[in-house]
């Protein structure tokens, strides 16, 4: 509380900023996506009323949205698009987000959002493309995608240093995608697809088979408008061995209207982006209303990339960020483009900058609610020329005043590891903790095994506060070998500050030895359970599981097979003795001059000896 | 007789008691050697949870076991450690019956065969007495109950046991001569694991040998026969499997059990021969391999049933030894039920050539596979060779015990029509060998 009120004077004059700026750019629309969802303070309505107004519609948008739990993005959605002035079909906005961590480590969310109202499910051919990639809308239409979300991962987002994510995504690559119900075929579908998307990103989607294919009965829901929910047109697939590198940020990169010529996108150098700790990136598909009464659908892609800095190995230690540290360049103009072109640094820790010190200062200030929690955002807008000062360039600087303050706890967070020891048997503990002093969050969890990991769902145990948590809803499908994998989804209450441990046992089955992976030592990744937390949806990924599965020689497969075939024949070989033959008493048999004797003797024709 | 009997039904208990109350039971079920994916009590609790939960528990790979046995279990669960013991007592008994049985019949045919002189004189010591004979149908029981295999299998709570019990009773009905029983006991026994199908041949051979009828392929008697025991065998093999049909109302277990047996998917170690065989095996050889393993098990059905069709115990005994040799997921209680018939041709140690090293090698085998086993497994300083090189010694061992008895049968009758000390023609002491 304290906080709110010395940011008073920040918040007035962010109003006068406001009415200047609306007078420069009147089609501003609260258009931030999925990231921040309910950023009401960029509405024009807004610009006349107190700050005081502005606030409590705020937290009525947030308490409408908790009431919404999973279905927020989509109201959100609805909400985003005033239809106040007509507008091209076509619509790009591009943003960047830049929060300072408080382990000093830096953290750059990109997101490009093009929005695009078109149709491609009906009959006539959709073949003029402006700002919408034509690759992405031909896979839309020949596939008849209704949502498509693809991410890639190098890293694992640390949630107890960083805190949570804009964007969760697992390590190694994850695509979950709906299907329109006129899909009859949605497995050979999910295929071709899959295929499909390998080629475009480079990636090895194409491992994507029914081994690791599952259909979430509860998890996964649309984030789009639509209401059919019929699991059967959902598929969802991890890879996490994926390694993520450039040959996928290119073709990302060329989705872009802009490419990486002009705008957020020059940033996007792999040298610098592929030398962090966290990398993710993700592609986004979804039809979003159009309008208030939400009359005609638009088709909305959303690319974001997340990028974590690693303080010690990219700063050389120093606490201070520059976006030419960070990427090794400078911004100089938006993309001619874009509609909107901003980056955003979240000043919420920073309320006195005391914590560190952004320059240039900018006036606009901007809040929003961000997985509840509600953020102070300072804004820099690129279609203002302003904005890039006298030098014609925009190198934003951060430097750290103080290393102190805490970081407040996630209030969810999640972890797992494999126990017990040798090759036979394990089991999997999934820990889930509730950092809320008093509230308790239904959690959904989401688990795929592989087959070759068997589950004895019988050993399934739900402790929190060391007493038995019964899930009240329980979803599980047993795997079958090189078949589909296990898929177990849950639904758990977690107490206020507990922690809460899901243990399965396993065990662990020998393959063929052309089943292993290339490193069979190595050990086989196996995905990682997410949860759903519903009352502000967050999603929480877990560490993927190293896991060792026993092994056969791969040196040596002639000499199994001789050698088993031999024991074989000596069973073969002897009972056959056994059948055919029979017993006789055994004449001795003459010597070997005798026999030679008795050839001669025959050929002469003299009886033998 | 019934007093020893009870002692060792006693004893036996009281040993499976005491190892369910230790700590040793959790350590033994896990055992590979004692469990096969087939058998093992976790799968079937598995499927108990699985049914509770409201998932077919054939739509996974998890459970293998028939529909019959999780209804069995749904009830027992809770008695599932007096049912396995229960199981092995009733194996027990029904071959100490069908022994004595046996017995009697075999002096029986003894006795004729005396009287009309149809031994060679020098053969007396061949003849059996029924004081050696006394104790024979103990013995079996004893070697059943106490064989370290069967303690084993029965308190890592293996549902082998329960299979053994069908066989045994099989068995049993059938030296009784009930037909019918017979018939209905095999059909339980081949619903639980195929393999048992080859059995039909002795129990068939035995009651035709019972009821004079000739084994003869022109007389109508021979067939009728054949088509009465078929139709009883194939009738309750029909009502097995439709009950099962109608406990579950769906035919996925015939996939997931016998489609299991036949295609080896699961490769888990065990003492057989098919798992790291077809672990290496390369993808297009397979199905071919595959086809050759498992007619193994079936082909010596009738080379045997041509060779032994007047003594169609021994034949029951080989088959099982087949069976559990070349069978895709064997475990120690197969080899305890064939084994526990050894006291059963006691008679025949005189001309066994190997069973001292048979019997040394069994017994090294299976000292080292809970050591190799740990060794590639825990310790991580030995690899799958190791095992692998038990259980081909493992199963050599066993099929050379088999064809040295096999042996031995064949010698001895070969004596009782050809006279035990045989000369060459020049009248020195002469030597038998198979030609």
């Amino acid at each position: 509380m304290a906080a709110h009120r010395c940011s008073r004077s920040a918040v007035l004059l962010f109003l006068c900023a406001l009415s200047l700026f609306i007078v420069a750019d009147s089609q501003e629309t609260a258009s931030n996506g999925g990231q921040r969802d309910n950023n009401a303070v960029d509405s024009p309505q807004a610009a006349t009323e107190t700050a005081e107004r502005a606030v409590e519609e705020r937290r009525w948008e947030a308490s409408e949205a908790e009431a919404a739990a999973d279905r927020q993005d989509t109201s959100a959605a609805e909400n985003e698009l005033p239809a106040s002035v007509p507008r091209p079909k076509d619509d790009f906005q591009e943003e960047l987000v830049i929060r300072p961590l408080h382990s000093g480590d830096i953290y750059a969310s990109f997101q490009f959002r093009t929005v695009w109202e078109t149709d491609f499910m009906k009959g006539n051919k959709v073949s003029h493309y402006r700002l919408f990639p034509k690759s992405l809308g031909q896979v839309i239409s020949k596939f008849s995608v209704r949502e498509l979300h693809i991410s890639f991962t190098q890293g694992y987002w640390r949630t107890m240093r960083w805190g949570q994510p804009y964007q969760p995504s697992p390590p190694g690559a994850e695509l979950w995608v709906w299907f329109q119900d006129s899909v009859t075929d949605v497995d050979g579908t999910w295929k071709e697809l899959t295929n499909v998307l390998s080629g475009i990103f480079c990636a090895s989607l194409n491992f994507i088979d029914s081994t690791n294919t599952v259909q979430p009965s509860a998890s996964f829901k649309p984030l789009g408008i639509g209401n059919v929910t019929d699991h059967r047109f959902l598929r969802y697939a991890t890879l996490p061995r994926e390694i993520v590198c450039t040959e996928n940020l290119t073709p990302w990169k060329k989705l872009l209207p802009c490419g990486s010529k002009a705008g957020l996108a020059v940033l996007l150098k792999s040298e610098k982006l592929f030398h962090s700790t966290f990398h993710s990136q993700a592609v986004h598909i979804r039809p979003v209303c159009q309008d208030w009464e939400c009359k005609t659908t638009s088709w909305e892609l959303r690319q974001t990339l997340n990028v974590v800095f690693d303080l010690h190995t990219s700063a050389q230690g120093k606490r201070e960020w520059s976006l030419f540290k960070m990427f090794s360049r400078t911004l100089t103009e938006a993309c001619p483009l874009a509609s909107s072109s901003k980056i955003y640094i979240d000043v919420t820790d920073n309320p006195q900058g005391d914590q560190f010190e952004v320059s240039p200062a900018t006036p606009l200030l901007s809040q929003a609610v961000v997985l509840g929690d509600r953020r102070t955002f300072s804004v820099y807008d690129l279609t203002q020329q302003i904005t890039f000062g006298t030098v014609r360039s925009l190198n934003l600087l951060i430097r750290w005043k103080s290393s102190e303050g805490d970081m407040l706890r996630p209030l969810l967070h999640a972890e797992r590891y494999v126990a017990g020891y040798g090759l036979q048997t394990g089991e999997i503990h999934t820990l889930m903790y509730n950092n809320h002093p008093y509230r308790s969050f239904p959690v959904l969890l989401l688990d795929s095994v592989p087959w070759y990991l068997r589950l004895y769902i019988h050993t399934l145990t739900v402790t929190s506060k060391g007493k038995d948590n019964k899930p009240s809803y329980i979803h599980y499908q047993p795997s079958k070998d090189r078949v589909r994998p296990h898929l177990l989804e849950m639904l758990i209450q977690l107490p206020p500050n507990s922690v809460t441990e899901v243990t399965v046992q396993f065990e662990r089955a020998l393959l063929k030895w052309t089943e292993y992976t290339p490193d069979p030592n190595h050990g086989f990744y196996v995905g990682f359970p997410c949860k759903e937390e519903s009352s502000y949806f967050v999603r929480v990924y877990t560490e993927p599981l190293l896991v060792n599965l026993p092994t056969p020689d791969f040196s040596m497969p002639y000499n199994v097979i001789c050698l088993t075939c031999t024991v074989v024949a000596v069973g073969y070989g002897s009972l056959y003795n056994l059948l055919t033959r029979s017993f006789q008493i055994e004449e001795p048999s003459p010597g070997l001059a005798k026999r030679i004797a008795n050839i001669i003797r025959k050929m002469r024709g003299v009886p033998p000896l | 007789m019934a007093a020893p009997l009870t002692l060792l039904l006693v004893v036996a208990v009281t040993v499976r008691a005491a190892l369910y109350r230790s700590s040793l039971a959790d350590l033994i079920s896990e055992r590979v050697e004692v469990v096969s994916p087939l058998t093992a009590w976790k799968r079937v609790v598995e499927g108990l949870a699985l049914l509770d939960l409201g998932v077919s528990p054939y739509s996974g790979d998890v459970f293998h076991e028939t529909p019959l046995i999780i209804y069995l279990f749904h009830f027992l669960v809770d008695y599932a450690e007096i049912t396995f013991m229960l199981a092995d007592v009733i194996t027990a008994v029904a071959l100490y019956m069908a022994v004595t049985d046996y017995n009697k019949q075999v002096f029986r045919k003894q006795k004729f065969a005396l009287e009309a002189d149809l031994y060679p004189l020098d053969c007396l010591e061949l003849i059996r007495s029924p004081k050696e004979m006394y104790y024979i149908p103990l013995k079996v029981a004893m070697f059943y109950l106490l064989n370290p295999f069967t303690i084993l299998s029965c308190v890592a709570k293996s549902t082998c046991g329960l299979n053994n019990a069908v066989i045994a009773l099989f068995i049993l009905t059938t030296i009784k001569g009930n037909v019918l029983l017979s018939a209905i006991f095999l059909s339980l026994a081949t619903y639980q694991s195929i393999y048992p199908l080859t059995l039909c041949a002795p129990a068939l051979l035995y009651f035709m040998q019972r009821k004079y009828i000739p084994v003869n392929f022109r007389r109508a008697s021979f067939w009728w026969f054949i088509a009465q025991y078929a139709f009883m065998y194939l009738g309750s093999l029909f009502v097995i499997v439709g009950l099962s049909f109608f406990l579950l109302g769906s035919w996925d277990y015939l996939p997931s059990v016998y489609g299991f047996i036949l295609s080896v998917p699961d490769l888990t170690p065990n003492i057989g021969l098919f798992w790291y065989f077809f672990a290496e095996m390369f993808e297009h050889f397979r199905l071919f391999f595959l086809c050759v393993f498992q007619i193994n098990v079936f082909f010596y059905t009738i080379p045997l049933s041509i060779k032994l069709k007047e003594h169609p115990v021994f034949l029951i005994f080989m088959q099982l030894a087949v069976i559990s040799i070349f069978k895709s997921y064997p475990t120690v209680g197969d080899l305890a039920l064939y084994m526990s018939f050894l006291p059963v041709w006691s008679h025949l140690h005189r001309f066994l050539r190997n069973i001292f090293l048979v019997s040394c090698v069994l017994l090294a085998c299976s000292a080292l596979f809970p050591v190799l086993w740990h060794l590639w497994i825990y310790a991580g300083s030995a690899n799958s060779n190791f095992y692998y090189a038990i259980t081909l010694l493992f199963n050599v061992a066993q099929i050379l015990l088999v064809s040295d008895y096999f042996y031995a049968f064949l010698r001895r009758e070969h004596h009782l029509t050809y006279g035990l000390y045989l000369k060459r023609k020049d009248g020195s002491e002469a030597t038998l060998v198979l030609k």
